[in-house]
């Protein structure tokens, strides 16, 4: 490995050295990354990559850090579109999409939960209909981030009612721009819209872009959420676009800003710790007793969430098999976040019944006390995450099920939708 | 920082446990509980004659193995998980400890060996009856007459105070002239003028006595800053080593508790398909989890001198103290009604759960030894 890593190291570099310019247009940059491969390394020859181990793409990261080089963009949508298309797609489809995922040209979003299913996916009702030679799809989907700049959406629709829940299910890739698509932003509690609502109406699919065989919609999914879990440990490091300068940096910023503006309250949906201790004093709040405790009680949760992440990885890092540990951290964030806002509370006193410009910090520990209860739903509830985590990693048997094995229309549905 | 055990850890952890098992089931621990001592002799001997558990941690030149908190935190780990009766913690944490940092180096020679060796059995008496953890409230006090001290006074809530061979006692020196300062002096066991009472605890495993000083000599080992500095070491390793036995205990009655409800069937299926069940479950090994972190984490912070260290302590022994004690509550709830029974083994770390929330301080009172760390 450590002589294969040199090799790499070097023709990476020697690579760059000949291509990498900053006056360069962005798109034009990334399409050498595809032509050559170095942007998705682990990806296939024939797509775009080199067919890289993925234990060697750190090493190539870090040669394009060392020289300031861009690399694709791993933010949003698109990469689980990429993940999912390379798993099931079409000859077509790779033809078609992979390239200007790996520009950067098309924006993508997720056409899977609905009103009427959140943490059971699959039990969606919107319904694509063969009529003619196209599928023609009817229904309602949300938390849709970036539907609104959408080109292209990675739909989940019900193609069989008489088959099962999660047989009667397909996959599809579907054009935004067209009229049957309605897209509406989605205000949250906090006053930000970062989803939006999507209403399908008589929207139309080409077959070509059915992705899998008929009836597999929720095996392909599947890939796709797998791949969103792995994206969701990664948001923050996609954040940070580079501060040089350089047009190509110019337009790079411009890229993480619009990519990066639904997810601008994520800091304060975690609940701000980092800000406590500052908070505390400066109010004089850490006189208090009752508020000492508090703090306490915090901070000890906190710091044991941290150190148990970082047992979780140092085990990843020697190549141990994965304790319970490392399937803690979404509950334990959920946690954390519902303490640090009842402590911002404490210390805030009556200032914590203000908003925007008349609350503490310009309006940011407002946006704690609204936005924290995110933190135990999204990505999947902490109920759902118990689920898991019992069953997994606790071997314990699953809850009786009563949609299993029966055709989905004779599934009862919600009662008030 | 470390945040693994090393494979000679791991190593060293199953000789322990499979030590643990063999020597202390419930069984024992139920027969030794109810005996006066709480312990036996030969039990204890043979533990340090084939692993030399009391060596663990004491410096090699004063007879020990050398090793680290981290070390020995993976002995008390076990020793919690097993609720082993000996006066472990009393002499190897304890008394060890207040030596290493608070006597003076003929002292220590004379005195660490036998204590690495497990032949002599010593403990700390450094609470009293007020019941107060920190150094500010020593009342038992020592006067000087001819090079002799003499104590006189009154300590409680000693770990195996009515057994032990050495007592360190924790006292307030008054020479002529000078200003009171915290001092600490060996006493013998056996010495004239000690009156040593055994007190009911509710958790048996854990025996507590209630000492009496009239005019009892002892031998002064240091006063002064260099016994308030021993006293600070002494009392975070205590936090961190009993923050690593309670982990120990908590893993085991989450483990225990668990395997009952996967076997127990009601209303026609598995309780444990129940998702109240499961999510009880899943809150268990949050708690137990996050706690084993804190208190892993604390013990290589010390072996690495983190700056931090007194916080670090402090989050150890609160998440252990609250997180020891919920999983007891659980696991009896997890249990229902046979759970509340004595023949049920629960009740046993539930006891030890309470027992170690309180020893050396409530969480409460760790938690604000954290804040005045952190306001500097």
């Amino acid at each position: 490995m450590a002589l294969e890593e040199e090799v790499i190291r070097k023709e990476v570099r020697v690579w760059l050295e000949e291509n990498w310019n900053v006056n360069l247009d962005l798109v034009k940059w990334r399409l050498r990354l595809a032509d050559s491969g170095w942007g998705m390394p682990n990806w296939p020859k024939d797509w775009y990559g080199r067919d890289l181990p993925i234990g060697l793409v750190p090493v190539v990261e870090e040669e394009f850090n060392k020289m300031g080089a861009l690399t694709i963009p791993k933010s949003g949508i698109r990469m689980l579109a990429a993940a999912t298309i390379l798993n099931h797609g079409s000859d077509m489809h790779k033809e078609k999409f992979l390239k200007r995922i790996v520009t950067g040209e098309d924006i993508w979003c997720q056409l899977f939960s609905e009103p009427g299913s959140g943490s059971d996916l699959a039990g969606a009702t919107t319904k694509a209909v063969m009529v003619g030679n196209k599928w023609v799809v009817n229904g309602q989907k949300v938390w849709t981030t970036s539907a609104h700049k959408a080109h292209w959406g990675l739909l989940l629709a019900r193609t069989d009612a008489d088959r099962t829940k999660h047989q009667g299910l397909s996959y599809f890739i579907i054009d935004m721009n067209q009229e049957g698509v309605e897209t509406q932003p989605l205000m949250q509690m906090n006053g930000h819209a970062s989803f939006n609502q999507v209403f399908l109406t008589d929207a139309e699919v080409l077959p070509d872009f059915q992705v899998g065989d008929l009836g597999d919609g929720w095996q392909v999914a599947t890939t796709t959420l797998m791949h969103e879990r792995r994206a969701a440990d990664s948001l923050r490091s996609w954040g940070q676009a580079s501060s040089r300068k350089g047009r190509i940096y110019d337009q790079e910023r411009e890229e993480t800003e619009t990519t990066m503006e639904p997810y601008k309250w994520y800091p304060q949906r975690a609940g701000r710790v980092d800000l406590i201790l500052e908070r505390a004093r400066e109010t004089g709040a850490i006189k208090d007793p009752t508020v000492r405790q508090e703090i306490a009680k915090l901070f000890t949760l906190h710091k044991s969430a941290e150190w148990t992440a970082r047992r979780a990885r140092a085990a990843q890092e020697e190549g141990k098999p994965q304790g319970p540990e490392g399937s803690l951290g979404k509950l334990a964030a959920s946690n954390v976040a519902r303490a640090a806002a009842k402590v911002h509370t404490l210390i805030s006193g009556a200032d914590a019944m203000l908003s925007g410009e008349d609350s503490p910090m310009e309006g940011i520990i407002a946006e704690i006390l609204v936005s924290f209860p995110a933190s135990s739903i999204a990505g999947g509830t902490d109920e759902i995450q118990k689920n898991i985590i019992s069953e997994r990693v606790l071997k314990m048997p699953k809850e009786t099920r009563f949609d299993a094995d029966k055709p989905f229309k004779d599934i009862p549905r919600n009662t008030v939708s | 920082m470390k945040f693994s055990f090393s494979e000679e850890q791991e190593e060293f952890r199953s000789v322990v446990r499979r030590f643990m098992e063999d020597k202390s089931p419930t069984k024992e621990v139920r027969r030794l509980m109810a005996t006066e001592s709480g312990w036996e002799k030969e039990e204890w001997f043979q533990m340090n004659k084939e692993l030399g558990l009391t060596a663990v941690a004491i410096p090699e030149e004063y007879g020990g193995h050398g090793f680290g908190l981290s070390e020995q935190c993976i002995i008390l780990e076990e020793m919690g998980r097993s609720l082993l009766c000996a006066p472990y913690f009393s002499s190897a944490v304890l008394a060890a400890n207040a030596i290493l940092y608070g006597a003076s180096e003929d002292q220590k020679t004379n005195l660490l060996p036998q204590i690495a060796s497990g032949e002599t059995i010593a403990t700390l008496a450094f609470t009293e009856e007020n019941g107060h953890w920190d150094t500010l409230r020593v009342q038992l006090t020592a006067s000087e007459k001819d090079g002799k001290y003499k104590l006189s006074g009154v300590k409680s809530f000693v770990l195996d105070g009515h057994t032990a061979d050495l007592i360190v006692v924790l006292a307030t020196t008054h020479k002529t002239n000078d200003k009171p300062e915290l001092s600490l002096f060996a006493v013998d066991g056996g010495a004239t003028g000690l009156t040593k009472n055994l007190l009911n605890s509710a958790d048996e495993t854990r025996k507590l006595a209630r000492l009496e000083f009239n005019d009892v000599e002892g031998e002064l080992l240091g006063s002064g800053e260099t016994v308030e500095k021993a006293m600070q070491t002494t009392f975070i390793k205590s936090c961190i080593g009993l923050a690593n036995e309670m982990v120990g205990g908590a893993e085991r009655l989450r483990q225990d508790a668990l395997e009952y409800v996967k076997m127990r069937m009601q209303f026609g299926r598995s309780i444990a398909s129940f998702q109240v069940t499961k999510h009880r479950a899943t809150d268990m090994l949050a708690d137990v989890e996050l706690a084993k972190s804190a208190a892993y984490f604390s013990a290589a912070a010390f072996d690495d001198s983190d700056k931090d260290i007194v916080a670090t302590a402090s989050i150890a022994k609160a998440a252990a103290s609250e997180g020891y004690m919920q999983t007891a509550i659980n696991a009896v709830q997890m249990h229902g009604g046979i759970g509340f029974t004595w023949d049920n083994d629960t009740h046993l770390w539930f006891k030890r759960a309470k027992s170690s929330e309180v020893f050396l301080g409530t969480p409460d009172y760790h938690r604000e030894l954290m804040v005045q760390s952190w306001e500097g």
